[in-house]
């Protein structure tokens, strides 16, 4: 069972959230960020190669248009292979775990898994962040020394940061698992 | 709660057969290794069971039945394996089955005993994840922290959550020995099942290294013995290899070829890591220096290199003794105590005439030093570089001895100065309390006193100009060290096999899991990949670095501009086990 929302970041940009029903104790929710755009792609290129053009004239060595010209191809490729993000996705399966997955805009993944042993809680918490305060879903963690305590606390969607309503679908879910996996676990 | 099934990609094309392998029961998980196919004797199957439990410690059982339905479906062999339940008994009985020409499977878990409560059913459901046997075995789980407590106690017993998997796996490699052209009494499917896998190179190698190892370890032993004798022990030579990084050098290189060619073998798998690390790392230093010795000695750069050298002191020393004409005149348009400014400026021109001499004195022998130390680069790169250190820090010893002059002229004063001050304003260092105390002078003490005092305030700036001139030639020095220093150390500690490993073999190094969903039926049961999450290269160097040298600087920023104001001197580079001054 699949469908598909439309929300909004922090920032006003639009996010599509699409969620994945595979059984009653595994979901997976895939939040696609905004591509990259072409305005800004243009303005930082054409801005590079001004720079460039002006130090030229001042210094009348071609070396510079051409180490500009590999400067804006390399920092592109660096950007999209190391920085945009355009898709994290969150997987969480009753008695296996939490899965979240981060899908860079040049194809590559970088995926992290924690073991449901690990896993206390799934809350939504607030933080300020530059001038804002925002919410944010995160995953805690238990501390094997302390039966109560917190050792870590690993938030989810960071570079999406989606606003509460998208967050409030998200924890509704993955409530509904971690209560059905603990009504499952307790009787035999 | 729901029952995971780790089944081996290997096996979903297997015969019908039993499934055989382990059950975890606090994840209510069951490990598949590996498919008994038709026909097999009960018996003969429980006993090689037993055996692979006792050579492995792995608690291999019968866990239930494999059914691949390659023609119309068979009632009879529905029946049959019904009744293996009753032979081979095993709570909860695993049941598999595969359809032909379809994707997806039906699996059943029964509970013999029934459950007290009458609400929960007797059977259990079943969630599929497909692993691949291979990588499984050969990976290596690197957990994200090490629990401080945790380390000693449950290592082999226990291993928590997907571990458990990875360990059996990796345990019970007594079950995959055979494969299916062996004549054994039982026909097993697993991941060697089609042909056990070796490899002609590593064979041979691991048969040469036997007895390479020993006479390595004896010519090693030779060597080392030899570099212990007593000549080694007298004043003159141990306190120079004390202080030439190129002896610091070659001791670790010993060290670490040493513990590359023992004749034990490792005993886990970090320190067969370790072992390839260093072999990598020595081999590549080796080839490195070759590569360098090959450059130098072509094109008679070596002597090109020994006519550069003498002008080039020669010009260092000139350099010298115009920035000490400047100082002795009127330098920055400060103003100099005459007679002072003379005497030191005299004294250190009179030194860097006796270098000059001494540079002079040597110069029909550089060129064959040179040659000479060249050889030595094929001892390795990082050889070579502390040779070079060490030539900078012989060439540049005269700024040293200016430096050590200048830093303990301005300590004396800087010494005196505080007393002076002390008795200035009426008070006295207490020795025996270490405090300072009020002391009542004499009329003439206190004359005294203050008359050196103002001689010693208005000397000050003189000597203060030439000890800054002479700590920061010092520190120029020192910086070039450092750089070659922090080469040599990237040369010695990159875990190079670790990295090779990470680019080519993913798999082997592994820092978690990762699941991907597979087709999904409603109402059929949940399909999951697991596959290996490979360790990221920051982590790969950070666990596998190598122990460099440690001649790091043993100062923080802190006391190092305190020791610089009070003029105490300064030993950036302190090789270990060194007394402090």
């Amino acid at each position: 069972m699949e469908d598909e929302l439309s929300f909004s970041d922090i920032y006003g940009g639009r996010l599509a959230l699409q969620r994945r029903h595979y059984s009653p104790s595994c979901r997976e929710f895939c939040l696609s960020c905004p591509r990259l755009s072409l305005r800004s792609l243009t303005a930082v290129t054409c801005s590079v190669w001004l720079a460039a053009y002006g130090l030229f004239t001042l210094c009348e060595n071609s070396m510079i248009l051409s180490a500009a010209i590999f400067i804006t191809l390399i920092g592109l490729l660096g950007y999209l292979h190391f920085v945009k993000i355009d898709q994290e996705t969150l997987l969480i399966i009753d008695s296996l775990g939490i899965q979240m997955t981060s899908t860079y805009a040049s194809g590559k993944e970088s995926t992290t898994f924690i073991e449901m042993g690990k896993v206390k809680d799934v809350i939504i918490n607030e933080a300020i962040y530059m001038q804002k305060v925002i919410y944010y879903l995160c995953i805690l963690l238990n501390d094997p020394m302390e039966p109560n305590g917190i050792s870590q606390v690993v938030p989810v969607f960071q570079s999406a940061k989606p606003r509460l309503d998208c967050l409030i679908e998200v924890y509704r879910s993955c409530q509904e698992i971690l209560a059905h996996g603990k009504a499952t676990s307790t009787s035999p | 709660m729901v029952l995971k099934a780790f089944f081996p990609t290997c096996c979903a094309s297997a015969d019908s057969g039993l499934l055989v392998g382990r059950w975890v029961p606090e994840q209510n998980s069951a490990v598949v290794l590996a498919v008994v196919h038709f026909p097999f004797i009960p018996i003969q199957v429980k006993e090689l069971l037993a055996q692979v439990q006792q050579a492995s410690g792995v608690g291999v059982a019968v866990l239930g039945t494999w059914c691949h339905r390659r023609q119309e479906p068979e009632e009879s062999l529905g029946h049959f394996l019904e009744g293996l339940g009753a032979i081979f008994s095993h709570e909860p009985w695993l049941q598999l089955c595969r359809e032909r020409g379809s994707k997806f499977w039906s699996c059943k878990a029964t509970h013999r005993q029934v459950p007290t409560s009458p609400s929960a059913p007797g059977e259990d459901q079943v969630m599929l994840i497909f692993y691949d046997q291979r990588k499984v075995l050969l990976s290596q789980l690197h957990p994200p922290t090490a629990l401080p407590d945790h380390q000693a106690g449950d290592a082999t017993a226990s291993t928590r959550g997907l571990a458990a998997v990875f360990d059996t796996v990796a345990r019970s490699e007594a079950l995959f020995r055979s494969d299916r052209f062996d004549e054994g009494l039982v026909r097993l499917s697993h991941w060697q099942s089609e042909g056990v896998e070796a490899s002609i190179l590593v064979e041979l190698a691991k048969q040469a290294s036997g007895p390479v190892c020993l006479l390595m370890a004896y010519l090693l032993s030779l060597i080392s013995a030899a570099s212990t004798c007593r000549v080694f022990k007298l004043w003159p030579l141990s306190f120079i290899c004390s202080k030439l990084s190129t002896c610091e050098q070659l001791r670790h290189r010993l060290e670490q070829l040493t513990f590359i060619f023992s004749t034990q073998k490792a005993e886990n798998a970090s320190q067969l890591m370790r072992k390839a690390n260093m072999l990598v790392s020595v081999l590549l230093d080796v080839a490195l220096g070759l590569t360098l010795l090959s450059w130098l000695h072509g094109k008679d750069r070596i002597g090109q290199l020994a006519d550069a050298l003498v002008p080039v002191a020669d010009w260092v020393a000139e350099e010298l003794q115009h920035l000490l004409q400047w100082l002795m005149g009127a330098p920055a348009g400060l103003k100099m105590n005459r007679a002072l400014d003379q005497v030191l400026g005299r004294f250190f021109l009179y030194h860097i005439h006796l270098w000059i001499s001494y540079i002079h004195l040597m110069s029909p022998f550089i060129e064959r030093i040179l040659w000479h130390m060249g050889l030595s680069a094929c001892l390795g790169l990082t050889v070579a570089l502390s040779i070079l250190s060490d030539i900078i820090a012989l060439l540049t010893f005269h700024i040293y001895c200016f430096y050590v002059y200048g830093a303990r002229l301005y300590c004396l004063k800087i010494c005196g100065l505080s007393s002076l001050w002390r008795l200035f304003r009426g008070k006295k260092w207490n020795v025996l309390r270490q405090r300072v105390d009020s002391c009542s002078y004499d009329l003439d003490q206190l004359f005294i006193g203050t008359l050196l005092f103002t001689i010693l305030v208005f000397l000050l700036p003189t000597t203060a100009l030439y000890y800054l001139v002479f700590t920061l030639l010092r520190l120029l020095v020192v910086t070039v060290q450092g750089l070659i220093h922090l080469l040599v150390d990237l040369v010695n500690s990159l875990p190079l096999y670790a990295l090779g490993l990470r680019l080519c073999r993913p798999y082997r190094l592994s820092a978690g899991v990762k699941f991907q969903v597979l087709e999904h039926e409603a109402g059929r049961p949940l399909r999951l990949l697991m596959q290996i999450n490979p360790l990221p290269y920051n982590r790969v160097v950070h666990t596998y670095r190598l122990p460099s040298c440690g001649c790091h600087p043993k100062h923080s920023w802190g006391s190092l501009c305190r020791k610089l104001f009070f003029g105490e001197l300064i030993y950036p580079w302190r090789q270990r086990g060194d007394k402090q001054d």
